[in-house]
């Protein structure tokens, strides 16, 4: 348990750091960057206590909005994505997601990107829903959401791949 | 009582939930009415403290680039002063002469700067303490950058014209004819100029400066050359796309441009609305 809450606490700070001075400055074609930063969201215990996870996640994004000048876009993604993800765990694992039995890494292939995926682009949706803040532009919504959404779940496997070794 | 409580107690995740999400909602909205002082922006100690360092990292790849730039720049002073030389006598290290000057020049260095989003903002190095004020104008020697927004004691954070919220008084240099100068959250290079009369004689390579009607930047400072321009239905104003002088995506070294009887105009206006 304690090394749950030290492996988180250094995610978070490191998710936060590694975003806005390396994953904020990428722009490829203009204008897709990877959201990595919801990694953390991800990763975070199925089991573990909602509130406090409404909480974190709310100030993981309030965190990325300090450094980034975006009001509380990433915050309000942030925290929608927490609030809703039991649902989308439900979802994706279907009936063997039980709060106490399931881990992320012994799922299987197909449901784990399903539900990071689900995650993944209503994260981004709602992120970028409020930065662009009208439905006039809603095709660069849409461009934009798409394209940063493979960008981003790309990275997440990657990033798994890269840090999994261990759990195996 | 005991009902309300526990009421409240079995929905505290939904009740935290609403609380913060409309608490990032109006920071959101906030983020998006002009020109107003926010709670959350990198013109922090923290934010402000981890960008000076990686842009101290990042600066040196930039070095040579920024030294040409200044080559450039002391190049074209040197000219400007060698023609006055002719006409009257400049003397070297008047201090009285920087009472009297309308504008005055601040240098800073950019530590972030955002160019992919809708509302993009760039933090400077500068701050209250260094005479940084919201609302000065800022430039860089090829053109303007974007206008001071938010100040902490050592960090500023500007709002770049690659903005949906920025608004800046612009004219023709060809005819004097004034526009807005706006973005469409495109093209980091092309920016967009609206409400220029349909009389207005322009062409493609026409160059646009500030139009000096307002306090923050002085008059004359290039923006960029047109592009593109069409006529509205009405066929009353052009609006027009114009390429921009400075690299946005590669800003480096700026200038912050200090209106020294900015405050006595101000007065003054404040007193013919309260009449």
């Amino acid at each position: 348990m304690n090394s749950e809450i030290f492996s988180n606490t250094v995610r978070f700070f490191f998710l936060i750091l590694l975003q806005v001075l390396l994953l904020n400055n990428i722009n490829f074609l203009g204008y897709v960057n990877p959201y990595l930063y919801v990694l953390f969201l991800i990763l975070f215990p199925f089991n573990g206590n909602q509130t406090l996870f409404l909480l974190l996640s709310f100030f993981l994004g309030l965190g990325i909005d300090l450094f980034e000048d975006s009001g509380g876009i990433n915050a309000a993604a942030c925290l929608a994505v927490a609030y809703i993800r039991p649902a989308i765990l439900r979802f994706s694992f279907g009936v063997s997601y039980d709060y106490q039995t399931v881990k992320f890494s012994s799922t299987a292939y197909g449901s784990r990107f399903s539900y990071v995926a689900i995650l993944v682009f209503v994260h981004h949706f709602i992120l970028f829903l409020l930065e662009i803040f009208s439905f006039a532009h809603l095709l660069l919504l849409l461009k934009k959401t798409f394209f940063s959404g493979i960008f981003t779940i790309v990275l997440v496997f990657l990033t798994l791949a890269l840090f999994n070794r261990k759990s195996r | 009582m005991q009902q309300i409580i526990n009421f409240l107690i079995r929905n505290k995740n939904n009740i935290l939930f609403l609380l913060l999400f409309a608490f990032s909602l109006f920071l959101t909205i906030q983020s998006h009415s002009f020109q107003k002082s926010k709670f959350v922006s990198s013109a922090n100690f923290i934010s402000g403290g981890i960008y000076g360092w990686s842009s101290g990292v990042k600066s040196y790849m930039h070095l040579d680039e920024y030294n040409q730039r200044l080559l450039d720049e002391n190049q074209l002073l040197r000219n400007r002063l060698a023609a006055f030389e002719d006409t009257i006598q400049v003397k070297e290290f008047v201090d009285s002469l920087f009472d009297n000057q309308l504008y005055r020049y601040k240098t800073a260095e950019v530590i972030n700067n955002n160019y992919s989003k809708i509302d993009n903002y760039i933090t400077l190095n500068r701050g209250a303490r260094e005479g940084i004020r919201p609302d000065m104008g800022v430039v860089t020697s090829k053109g303007i950058v974007g206008i001071v927004e938010n100040v902490s004691a050592n960090y500023s954070t500007v709002i770049s014209i690659l903005n949906s919220n920025s608004k800046i008084n612009a004219k023709l240099t060809k005819s004097d004819h004034f526009g807005t100068l706006v973005w469409d959250g495109e093209d980091p290079n092309i920016v967009q100029l609206i409400d220029v009369p349909g009389l207005a004689p322009i062409s493609k390579g026409d160059t646009i400066v500030t139009g000096g009607q307002s306090l923050i930047f002085p008059e004359g400072i290039p923006i960029g050359t047109i592009e593109e321009f069409t006529l509205d239905r009405t066929e009353s104003y052009f609006t027009i796309d114009i390429r921009l002088f400075n690299d946005m995506t590669n800003v480096g070294y700026v200038y912050i441009i200090e209106h020294t009887q900015k405050e006595e105009i101000m007065d003054l206006q404040e007193m013919n609305q309260d009449e």
